[in-house]
């Protein structure tokens, strides 16, 4: 899984049907400061994750989609944590 | 999955069994300030896209899903049009009513 | 699937035994526009594409959901040649 910080969300009518309800939202990767690494990614949320909150994502297919409760699903990428705000994140670096 | 922008439509005659009768469309991956993130690449259309528009594709084996039980040989799939999006989560009029309330209830969110 | 150029073949001897019997190119990666993009890669040809042609590749292993590829240790297969590339209503 890989850190990320929640900057956005797309909304799209006309998708894969094994998409119809998901929460799609656009994931910025960070490293343990906080600080932008890589490409901004869509992903779907499965936790009800809000716009600034750092996040736990995972980048592969079969747990993305299992996460959305669609196995299957054409997912690559899928929002399964929220870090706590406070001291949900520890690091020596 | 990445937001792209459909730049054009790819024609091959000559073609693999799987992906006979797909669209096959030249998108280009963008980040959400609509600017270029690397190169253009071909994408095989799952939903109906064309030309100009915003849309969203899935890159991997996972490209392939949308086809089954088909198979697409295919490392790019769009699977979805973007109506828009937004970042920073709030349009600019939710933006003000949050500044307000903000100054309202200081220490507010 | 990104567009390549066939710039030329690779002939192996030597070479896994489920890689017998593919045709192997050498395929430069092209922009829409027909310049270079990167440095050229080893793609199993599927399709019969011959030299100079404009080709569709298939990266990863969906490239072993190409036609008869299932059990090949590849990575990159040509899945189409190209006719045509039209960007907003040219070409």
């Amino acid at each position: 899984m890989r850190l990320a910080r929640v900057v956005g969300s797309v909304v799209s009518t006309r998708k894969h049907r094994a998409l119809e309800g998901a929460k799609l939202l656009l994931a910025q990767p960070v490293d343990q400061r906080g600080a932008d690494t890589g490409v901004v990614q869509l992903a779907v949320d499965a936790v009800g994750a809000g716009y600034g909150e750092l996040v736990l994502v995972v980048l592969e297919g079969r747990a993305a989609g299992a996460a959305l409760g669609q196995p299957g699903a054409p997912v690559d990428s899928a929002i399964v944590g929220i870090v706590d705000p406070r001291d949900g994140l520890t690091s020596d670096g | 999955m990445h937001l792209a922008h459909v730049l054009g439509t790819v024609v091959a005659t000559i073609k693999d069994p799987g992906l006979v009768g797909r669209a096959l469309l030249l998108v280009q991956p963008l980040s959400p300030d609509r600017e270029a993130v690397g190169r253009p690449l071909v994408a095989v259309d799952s939903v109906g896209a064309g030309i100009g528009e915003d849309v969203f594709f899935v890159r991997g084996r996972e490209a392939a899903l949308p086809f089954l039980p088909v198979s697409v040989p295919t490392d790019a799939a769009i699977t979805g049009i973007c109506d828009h999006w937004t970042t920073g989560d709030r349009s600019p009029l939710e933006r003000r009513r949050a500044a307000v309330s903000t100054g309202a209830r200081k220490g507010g969110r | 699937m990104i567009l390549g150029k066939v710039v030329g073949t690779v002939v192996a001897t030597r070479k896994d035994e489920r890689l017998v019997g593919s045709k192997l190119l050498l395929v430069q990666p092209i922009l829409p526009s027909g310049e270079a993009s990167g440095g050229p890669i080893v793609a199993v040809d599927t399709v019969d594409a011959g030299a100079a042609e404009t080709v569709l590749v298939v990266s990863g292993s969906s490239a072993r959901m190409a036609a008869g590829q299932s059990d090949r240790p590849v990575d990159a297969a040509i899945v189409g040649i190209v006719d045509a590339v039209s960007m907003n209503g040219s070409g």
